[in-house]
């Protein structure tokens, strides 16, 4: 019968909450820095420039059809053959930016197409400039409708960034990863963990749903 | 010692992927069945299979994949068992796709208009009937897509495996950039494949969800 | 100061093979009021929307209070000068009334925002909704927005309003609400274009009526000659249909 044992857990329950403070930081800021590259890349496949438009295609498909794993092997083993070092934690933030860039991408592409052309006739009339209508009349309703599926895109990337552990950047996950090598607590580590992910997950949504209602909160039109 | 990358090196890592498609097929089995379970219990009568079948999709959307391979694998020796890295990944990604399918076939269960349920019901037909004969085959309509689409998640999650020590495509690449250290070319390698595996099924994803907003909106 | 507001001269354009607009000549002074009308498909919306170059044109010239319509500069110029009225409005649902009305002044004007939010407040006075200034577009009923989208376009403070079937996607109800604030404008001298049905109002403010017919003018004229005689059989046709 198998003990259960919680009391290294309990002991460590600080360092368990710097680790989850780490991934609070460090997939914030993968969320703030690839949602303006996801925007760009919607820009970028939208404004009818080909070469441009197949860049990120091929961008958007080589991200969406292989594991994060591999992009972040890649990203702190593969590149340095290139003259790109990084460290851990830069590596990891870089890995979750070019992976949430590609699916977000594609999120906003189909927000920015979800947008009548009378809206933009209508900024053209009124002699807004091509990047005023973009940033005036698109980018707020396209963002608003694809709201739900870019933030459980975010909350599905915060999870993701566990995985940065593999390359020793210190997140939630290595700090666990930290303790079960030092007292082999092993299930209920990763128990109070996953709990913690969870919690974090719910948090995120929290802010998200608040976020909603501080700059979407607008009547639907038609 | 560092060697070079071989051809043999090539033909390794070319052989891990069938440890790949196994587990991703293990995985798509196991969560067929327990995604189907429950959608079922999602969109039941009882209010006790209806949160259960939540919670269990809360759960697993709610955690990370990496985290739930870790429980499983630990948890195997908490039940008594041997710790076996094909079980525990097996098992973990089942979980995994069957809250996944699970959330995509309640909805295509639910985007069955009701009248159509409803007309069953006044043939008389039971429960199983209904859904066998009448809601299920118009869901399948609207899931096929995005279970293609699920599968490409899936078989990206397998790579998980590779850190709990189960030798498929991701860690075949890592003991052949340990003893090559050409980390460039392998990782490299082994997104190629990756790509010629999961690209063919996104694309047919997409062709399928294309030619269903067809249907619909015509 | 040239003594046209508008000036089309051989203006042709096709969608692929289709030959949308055919030979269209066509001269508007200043503080004209023009109705054109004509069958669905006959290109009426595509004339009027080729005056800011919503449409471009593959021949033919245009020029609009002076200055000809080529090159990003000078259609960025007229599109400041000649203001738009839709059939579906086309407010943006994420901004309040005012804000609909303050955001090109302050964005292509450079106008300071306390003056572009007086200006928007005259004209919201003007077409007689002023109490709506902080609601949302979904919130007002269609003919409200389309009052609003008649301020949206006056605080632009433009030479010439394009109206494109602006009462089309109205309730029946409402319809007058909007006609009359275009009666009132037109009374004030602004030159108009406007692309509608209503009869009623060419015959009361048209300085001219124009019919139009697969991609021509057909026929155009005073409302009096134009309804009573009219000499073109498809616009007989087309006048006893409305009727």
């Amino acid at each position: 019968m198998y003990r259960f044992n919680f009391q290294p857990v309990f002991d460590n329950l600080d360092m368990l909450a710097h680790g989850a403070w780490l991934t609070v930081q460090l997939s914030s800021l993968a969320m703030a820095i690839g949602l303006v590259v996801s925007v760009l890349g919607a820009v970028a496949k939208t404004s009818g420039i080909k070469p441009l438009r197949w860049i990120v295609d091929a961008y958007v498909e080589v991200i969406r059809n292989t594991p994060f794993l591999i992009q972040i092997f890649f990203i702190f083993f593969g590149l340095p053959a290139l003259g790109i070092s990084m460290s851990h934690n830069t590596a990891a933030l870089v890995a979750l930016v070019v992976n949430v860039g590609a699916y977000g991408t594609e999120i906003i592409r189909a927000g920015i197409e979800s947008i009548p052309q009378g809206q933009i006739e209508a900024g053209r009339a009124l002699a807004l400039s091509p990047v005023q209508i973009f940033r005036h009349v698109v980018l707020k309703p396209a963002l608003r409708n694809i709201y739900p599926s870019l933030t459980s895109q975010f909350i599905y990337l915060m999870l993701t960034s566990s995985v940065v552990s593999v390359i020793s950047a210190t997140d939630l996950a290595a700090a666990g990863a930290d303790l079960n090598a030092r007292t082999f607590a092993s299930f209920e580590i990763y128990l109070v963990l996953t709990v913690l992910y969870f919690l974090l997950a719910l948090g995120f949504s929290t802010l998200f749903a608040t976020l909603r209602r501080v700059f979407f909160d607008y009547p639907a039109g038609r | 010692m560092i060697r070079e990358f071989s051809s043999a090196d090539v033909l390794f890592i070319l052989m891990a992927i069938r440890w790949t498609l196994i587990l991703s097929l293990i995985a798509f089995a196991g969560g067929a069945v327990g995604g189907m379970a429950l959608a079922l219990a999602r969109t039941s009568q009882a209010r006790a299979l209806r949160w259960i079948s939540i919670a269990f999709i809360q759960v697993f959307q709610g955690t990370p994949l990496l985290m739930q391979l870790f429980l499983v694998y630990f948890g195997l020796a908490v039940l008594g068992l041997p710790i076996d890295p094909l079980l525990a990944a097996a098992v973990a990604l089942t979980l995994h796709a069957s809250a996944f399918l699970g959330e995509i076939w309640r909805g295509a269960i639910q985007a069955v208009p009701q009248g159509q349920s409803e007309a069953a019901t006044a043939l008389a037909l039971s429960y199983g009937d209904r859904m066998r004969h009448v809601v299920l085959p118009q869901a399948m309509r609207t899931a096929t897509a995005p279970t293609v689409g699920f599968l490409v998640q899936l078989i990206k999650g397998t790579s998980l495996a590779s850190i709990i020590g189960f030798t498929e495509l991701t860690r075949a690449g890592q003991i052949v950039n340990n003893a090559t250290f050409q980390p460039f070319l392998v990782f490299g390698t082994v997104a190629v494949f990756y790509f010629i595996l999961c690209w063919p099924l996104s694309l047919l994803a997409r062709r399928m969800e294309a030619r269903m907003r067809l249907a619909v909106t015509r | 100061m040239t003594e046209h507001a508008i000036t089309m001269r051989a203006v042709n354009k096709y969608y692929g093979a289709y030959h949308a607009l055919v030979d269209i000549d066509l001269t508007v002074d200043r503080g004209e009021r023009i109705v054109i009308c004509g069958p669905s498909g006959s290109g009426k919306s595509t004339l009027i929307r080729t005056i800011n170059q919503l449409e471009t044109i593959q021949s033919g010239q245009i020029v609009v209070d002076g200055i000809a319509l080529s090159g990003a500069e000078n259609v960025a110029k007229v599109r400041r000068d000649v203001g738009m009225v839709f059939q579906s409005f086309n407010l943006f649902p994420h901004m309040t009334v005012l804000e609909n009305c303050m955001l090109a002044p302050m964005k292509t004007r450079k106008v300071p925002r306390a003056e572009a939010e007086a200006t928007a407040r005259q004209y919201l006075e003007r077409v007689r909704i002023p109490e709506q200034a902080d609601k949302y577009p979904a919130q007002l009923s269609g003919g409200q927005q389309q009052r609003v989208a008649i301020a949206r376009a006056l605080c632009m403070k433009p030479r010439i309003m394009l109206f494109d079937e602006p009462t089309s996607a109205l309730d029946p109800e409402m319809v007058k609400e909007v006609l009359d604030t275009m009666i009132d404008l037109a009374r004030d001298g602004m030159t108009m274009l406007c692309v509608t049905h209503e009869m009623d109002f060419a015959r009361a403010v048209a300085d001219r009526v124009i019919f139009m017919d697969r991609g021509a003018i057909v026929e155009e004229n005073a409302p009096e000659p134009f309804f009573t005689n009219p000499c073109n059989e498809r616009l007989q046709a087309f006048l006893g249909q409305i009727a």
